[in-house]
C-alpha cells in the first residue's frame, strides 16, 4: 500500500509519522550491513582505509566487520580471485545467511583487471555469486567504495518485499546455495555458474 | 671475492670429479655462473657453504629455465660429383652445393640458484643445473638439505615448471592446486580455453581472440537458429 508523498510530509508536520511495512522494512535492512572481514589484495588496504575515522563507514551501519560469514551480511570482495581462492570465496558466500549483498571491489573483482589473459586468475567474482555492485579502480578510492555502499542503499530501497523484483531470499524458488566450482585438471570445473552468469553476448565486432 | 674461475678451481680441487662448468656472461653485467653436475651438486653446495673462505650460507634465489626442443637448420657447403655436359663431351665436374641440414637439439630444464654470503658479505654466486631432458628424466638434487631457504622455491620450481628434487622434504605443488597438472612456466604450456572479448586485443591476445572466435563459430550459429 502506497502511501500518497504529500499526505505523508503534511501528517508528519502535525508530528504523525506515517510510513509503510516495506519502507521500515526495507530501512532497517539498508542501515546495518554488516560487512565480512577479508581481504584478498591491495584493494583491500582501501577497504581498511574506508573503515578508518576519515571516511566514517558508521553513517552506513557498516562499521561492524565480522569475522564470521554466519554474522556478515556483505562480502567485498577486494581484490584479485585466483582460481585457487574462488572454490573458498564461493563457499563463504553460502555460508552467510540471507539478505547478503555482494560488493566486487576493483579490476580485478570484476573482470580479472590486469591478470585478466592468465592462466591463473578468475575473470570476475560474478562467473560464480551473484553481485549487487560492481567498482571499477585500481584500486578505487576509499569514496568509491562509499559510492558503491549508496548505490547498494539504493537498491535495496528500491525492491518491493512481493512480487517480480523481490529480493532473492523472499523468493522460495530462488536458489539459497550457489555450486562450489571444484579444482580440474586444467580449470576450475566448471568454469563458470550459468545461472548468475551468462556467456556475455557480443554486439560489436 | 673470488671470480668464477677461481670459485671453479676451489671446487675441483675440494670436489674430485665435480666436473663444473663455466657459463658466460656476454652482457655488461658480466655475472657468469657455474653449470653443476647433478651427480655431485650438492657436495659443492656443501662445499659453497662451509669453506672458509666463500662462506655462502645464503640461498637468496632459486628459479627455472625452460629450454624447448629446438630444430636448427644450418646451411652447410658440400662438395659433391655432377655429371654435365661440358661442350658435347660428358664430364663429372665437382661442385660446391648449399645445403640445408636440420640439427636436433633436445631439450631440458634448468634450476638456477643465487648464493651470497651475509658473514663475508658478498655474491651473488649463480649456480646451474640442466635435467637430462623435459619428459621423463627430470630429477636434480635438492638443495633444501644445504640451504633450508631453497625448500619452497624449489617446490615452486616443481610446481611451475615440473623439476622433480630428490631429496626434498616435502615435494608438492605451492602455488597451484593438487589436482592440476600442467606446468604453467614451460613454454609448450597450453592454457585453458577461457578467453572473452576484449576490446583492445593485440599480439598474443589478438591470436587467442581470433582461436577463440573459430572454435566458437559453431555454437554461436546454433544460437542464432534458435
Amino acid at each position: 500500500m502506497a502511501v500518497d508523498e504529500k499526505l505523508k510530509i503534511e501528517l508528519g508536520k502535525q508530528g504523525v509519522f506515517v510510513t509503510t511495512l516495506q519502507e521500515l522494512y526495507n530501512w532497517g535492512r539498508r542501515s546495518s550491513i554488516w560487512p565480512m572481514n577479508f581481504g584478498l589484495a591491495c584493494c583491500a588496504i582501501e577497504m581498511i582505509a574506508t573503515t578508518m575515522a576519515r571516511y566514517d563507514l558508521a553513517r552506513f551501519g557498516a562499521e561492524v566487520f565480522r569475522p564470521s560469514p554466519r554474522q556478515a551480511d556483505m562480502m567485498i570482495i577486494s581484490g584479485t580471485v585466483t582460481k585457487k581462492m574462488a572454490p573458498q570465496v564461493v563457499r563463504l558466500y553460502n555460508q552467510m545467511g540471507e539478505p547478503r549483498y555482494v560488493i566486487a571491489m576493483g579490476a580485478c573483482a570484476i573482470s580479472g583487471g590486469p591478470f585478466k589473459q592468465g592462466y591463473n586468475v578468475l575473470k570476475g567474482i560474478d562467473r560464480y555469486i551473484p553481485v549487487d555492485v560492481h567498482i571499477p579502480g585500481c584500486p578505487p578510492r576509499p569514496e568509491a567504495l562509499l559510492e558503491a555502499f549508496i548505490t547498494l542503499q539504493k537498491k535495496i530501497d528500491g525492491q518491493a518485499l512481493t512480487g517480480e523484483g523481490r529480493p532473492r531470499f523472499l523468493d522460495a524458488d530462488a536458489p539459497g546455495e550457489f555450486p562450489v566450482p571444484e579444482f580440474g585438471r586444467h580449470d576450475l570445473e566448471p568454469t563458470s555458474n550459468p545461472l548468475v552468469w551468462p556467456e556475455p553476448m557480443k554486439t560489436r565486432e | 671475492m673470488k671470480t668464477v674461475e677461481e670459485i671453479k678451481a676451489a671446487i675441483e680441487a675440494a670436489v674430485p670429479g665435480a666436473g663444473v662448468e663455466v657459463v658466460t656472461n656476454p652482457g655488461p653485467s658480466g655475472q657468469h655462473s657455474l653449470r653443476l653436475d647433478p651427480a655431485h651438486a650438492v657436495a659443492v653446495a656443501k662445499f659453497l657453504r662451509d669453506d672458509g673462505e666463500l662462506k655462502l650460507d645464503f640461498l637468496s634465489n632459486v628459479t627455472g629455465v625452460d629450454w624447448p626442443d629446438k630444430e636448427i637448420a644450418e646451411k652447410v657447403k658440400v662438395n659433391r660429383q655432377v655429371t654435365k655436359t661440358v661442350d658435347g663431351v660428358e664430364q663429372t665436374v665437382e661442385e660446391t652445393v648449399e645445403e640445408t641440414r636440420k640439427r636436433f637439439v633436445p631439450g631440458c630444464l634448468e634450476v638456477i640458484y643465487h648464493l651470497f654470503s651475509m658473514e663475508k658479505k658478498h655474491g651473488p654466486v649463480v649456480l646451474r643445473m640442466r635435467t637430462v631432458n623435459r619428459a621423463d628424466q627430470v630429477t636434480l638434487p635438492s638443495f633444501t638439505p644445504v640451504w633450508r631457504s631453497a625448500e619452497f622455491q624449489e617446490r615452486e620450481v616443481f610446481d611451475l615448471y615440473g623439476v622433480v628434487f630428490s631429496g626434498h622434504p616435502d615435494l608438492r605443488r605451492i602455488l597451484m592446486w593438487d589436482a592440476f597438472e600442467d606446468f604453467p612456466m614451460r613454454k609448450d604450456y597450453v592454457e585453458p580455453n577461457d578467453f572473452e572479448y576484449e576490446p583492445t586485443a593485440h599480439d598474443a591476445v589478438l591470436k587467442r581472440a581470433q582461436e577463440h572466435k573459430a572454435a566458437a563459430a559453431v555454437p554461436t550459429q546454433e544460437g542464432a537458429a534458435h
